[in-house]
């Protein structure tokens, strides 16, 4: 017989107890994708030689991302009693030092110290919780991200982790914990923003035995690492999202699925996955209830288009990613057949916290019909460059300006690209507007997954949307003749054009491209591909006219020798 | 070392998860060898009750799958748009005169391996490349270089 839920909780919480109020100082070490660009494993290993050169105890945990991704490697420092210390740009030979000074002689090393957590802040040290990527967050989804080590379940119950599901499961019915969701007004994270009550609708409807639920990690979209981010921080939250999903829809299977090469969160999926079977929150009977939830992690190949949901299936099933016909549709014929819901790892990722505290209380937050946080992801020519969870509602120039603090360099802001590569171009004068899903696609851009990347002064907006038909062109999966034929013509006008041997009939050729693309294409690839160019054309069109009419580059990029990948899938 | 064919059988039959795949059949000898022989496809095919031309079908689909051996190293640079912005094509062009290559490929002696990337993830700290799966953030033309450089001298010193 399986423990009972509380008494997994009452050892998680011991053991927690131990990590983070015991004798022992605790040296969290963040190793998500931008820690380790940064080095951080190296830093990790070499504390832990200073550590045994120097003679000195401590806890070393890999952990995730705390979201001021630009600070990378960061280090942070616990020592019994006092407030957790958090470093920043640790440079492998400032190791020794910090590890002598602070866990040696219980002195912080000030200077490389980007803020401290915790409530015995003295006023030597500034706090984190005031730094500009910080003051404004509200931590939803990744309320555990930076905090624990992604590979101890025990870390993730004894935040809270699994207490929704243990609720759900005892005291609610399916019908009751979908109608939580449902009031919640929680949209999809994943591009469309479809509401996720209305979805998981569908599939509850469905007396099928067999139903799937799958948890989309395809992330393909360049600019974006949240969902990788989130389950290299927290995965608990979305294994814990899955079940529950599961449970309000009477699905007894699930697959997080992932790209392949990715081996910080497949290994951290994988993890979350196994421990949560040896604790009876997996498999047959879960805590003890009749309910039985299977799942899996899911590997596909590098290819952009797996991350739709009909072509991920197709890849689940093994085959190429290639998009199905609708309908019928996934709620009817999914995965193997089967009638399937498919949701965004950001979008499982709120579900517990959801569950924990009523729908109500989600719905509370946020901006209209936008409830919750939005999860950004912020990169090009900003100060502060990292993963932000910010409520709807907060205006865009706010977050480019304050959250990110503004562009390096005293620049001026030029645009920024929204969405993914199918998302679309705001110049700088078109970003004072606040993050909601509509408001955001009324001006031609999608927030989607929450990629922001921002572009200076002297950044050429043609050239970028050459890049973003680059991608677009070398990922169409190559089923239907619009996009696989349109793309690669609209990446040969975009080149002349910036090779400035573009003709004035260019722009409407491109139009009249986009536009059977998006009456012919079967999927959203084709039918939503011309939206970077649609939208650059609606902001910037004397950039077009420079390049075509005066043949020249404004900022002087397209003189620079560039190339684009022109790649077939082989 | 095993021989060709029984690694090649041993990453097939021995997978860990429940959903086998041709896919997952793929990539598990893909993580074995780095590439997918034909007597790959062969076994994946009968493994997975399939044809051959099944098993091509997915193994031409997805470009991270090679079908000859691959080279000692491996370096990938990412030119998604975050990167683009801040600079990589100029690390495009250092990588590759490192490397000695005109564009992404391998180069003849089979040393090396350079292949574009659509985004590895580390966006926050653009440009990025990686040298044999390790991340290198805020890489500059010069970083880039030296990079190849050292990989490929790693291996000389091994040689001798
Ligand atoms: C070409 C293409 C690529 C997509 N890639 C992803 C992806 O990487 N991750 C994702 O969550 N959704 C992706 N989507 C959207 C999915 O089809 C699907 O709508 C989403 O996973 C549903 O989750 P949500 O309702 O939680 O947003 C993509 C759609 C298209 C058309
Ligand atoms: S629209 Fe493009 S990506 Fe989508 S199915 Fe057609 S060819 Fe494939
Ligand atoms: S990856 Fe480390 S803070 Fe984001
Ligand atoms: S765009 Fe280069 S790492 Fe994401």
């Amino acid at each position: 017989m399986a423990a009972s839920f509380w008494e997994i909780r009452d050892q998680a919480a011991e053991r927690w107890q131990d990590l983070a109020a015991g004798e022992t100082p605790w040296i969290r070490v963040g190793t998500a994708l931008c820690g380790q660009a940064a080095g951080a494993e190296q830093v990790a290993d070499v504390i832990q030689q200073e550590l045994e050169k120097q003679g000195l105890k401590a806890r070393v945990s890999r952990v995730g991302c705390l979201g001021l991704c630009f600070a990378e490697p960061m280090v942070d420092v616990l020592l019994p009693g006092r407030a957790r210390v958090v470093y920043g740009n640790v440079g492998l030979d400032q190791v020794p030092e910090l590890v002598a000074s602070h866990i040696g002689r219980g002195q912080p090393v000030a200077e490389m110290v980007v803020g401290c957590l915790g409530d015995e802040i003295g006023d030597d040290l500034p706090d984190l919780q005031q730094h500009p990527m910080k003051v404004r967050e509200q931590r939803i989804a990744l309320r555990n991200a930076g905090h624990i080590d992604p590979l101890d379940i025990y870390q993730y119950i004894a935040r809270g982790g699994y207490e929704a599901l243990n609720r759900a499961l005892t005291e609610m019915t399916p019908a009751e914990a979908l109608e939580e969701v449902n009031t919640s007004g929680l949209r999809g994270r994943g591009g469309a923003a479809f509401p996720a009550g209305t979805k998981w609708r569908f599939l509850a409807g469905s007396n099928a035995p067999d139903k799937y639920i799958l948890c989309n990690c395809e992330e393909g979209d360049p600019g974006a690492f949240n969902d990788k981010g989130i389950l290299e921080s927290d995965p608990g939250t979305v294994v814990e999202g899955i079940i529950l999903a599961g449970y309000a829809t009477g699905a007894n299977h699930g697959y997080i699925f992932i790209r392949h090469g990715h081996d910080g969160p497949i290994d951290r999926a994988r993890a979350a996955v196994a421990q949560a079977y040896e604790l009876g929150l997996l498999g047959e009977d879960i805590l003890g209830t009749d309910f039985t939830f299977d799942l899996e992690v899911a590997l596909t190949g590098d290819s952009y288009v797996s991350g739709e949901e009909t072509a991920l299936m197709e890849a689940i099933e093994g085959s190429r990613a290639m998009p199905r016909y609708r309908p019928p549709f996934p709620a009817q014929v999914g995965v193997f057949g089967k009638p399937t819901n498919i949701n965004n790892v950001k979008t499982m990722a709120y579900v517990p916290e959801i569950i924990a505290r009523g729908g109500e209380w989600y719905a509370g937050i946020g901006h209209e019909q936008s409830t919750g946080t939005a999860i950004l992801c912020l990169s090009g020519t900003l100060n502060y460059t990292g993963m932000v969870e910010l409520p709807m509602g907060i205006n865009l120039t706010e977050v480019l300006q304050d959250v990110a603090g503004g562009v390096p360099g005293g620049k001026q802001l030029s645009f920024i690209q929204t969405g993914g590569p199918l998302g679309g171009v705001l110049s700088a004068a078109a970003t004072d507007l606040v993050l909601d899903f509509d408001i955001f696609r009324a001006a031609g851009a999608i927030l989607g997954s929450g990629g922001i990347i921002a572009a200076d002064e002297d950044t050429c907006v043609v050239d970028l949307t050459r890049v973003l038909i680059a991608f677009c062109q070398y990922e169409s999966c190559g089923k239907c003749f619009p996009c696989r034929m349109g793309m690669s013509h609209m990446l040969e006008v975009l080149e002349r054009i910036c090779r400035l041997e573009g003709t004035p009939d260019d722009l409407a050729l491109m139009r009249n491209i986009g536009e059977n693309m998006q009456a012919g294409s079967l999927c959203g690839h084709g039918q939503l591909g011309f939206n970077p160019v649609a939208s650059a054309l609606r902001y910037f069109p004397e950039q077009f006219e420079a390049h075509i009419v005066d043949k020249r580059c404004p900022t002087g990029r397209c003189q620079v020798p560039h190339f684009s990948p022109r790649l077939s899938r082989r | 070392m095993d021989g060709l064919k029984q690694r090649i059988e041993k990453a097939v039959h021995c997978q860990p998860q429940t959903t086998v795949t041709i896919l997952s059949s793929l990539l598990a000898v893909e993580d074995e060898l780095g590439y997918i022989p034909r007597e790959a496809v062969e076994e994946v095919a009968a493994f997975n009750r399939a044809t051959i031309n099944d098993v091509w079908a997915v193994v031409s689909f997805y470009p991270n799958f090679r079908t000859v051996p691959p080279c000692e190293h491996k370096v990938e640079i990412c030119w998604g748009p975050s990167c683009h912005l801040v600079g990589a094509m100029p690390v495009v062009a250092a990588v590759l005169e490192a490397a000695g290559l005109e564009d992404e490929g391998d180069t003849p002696d089979g040393r090396l391996t350079v292949r574009y990337n659509t985004c590895l993830g580390a966006c926050a700290l653009a440009p990025v490349m990686s040298v044999d799966h390790q991340l290198v953030g805020r890489v500059t033309p010069q970083k880039g270089s030296a990079l190849v450089s050292e990989v490929l001298e790693s291996q000389e010193e091994r040689a001798e």
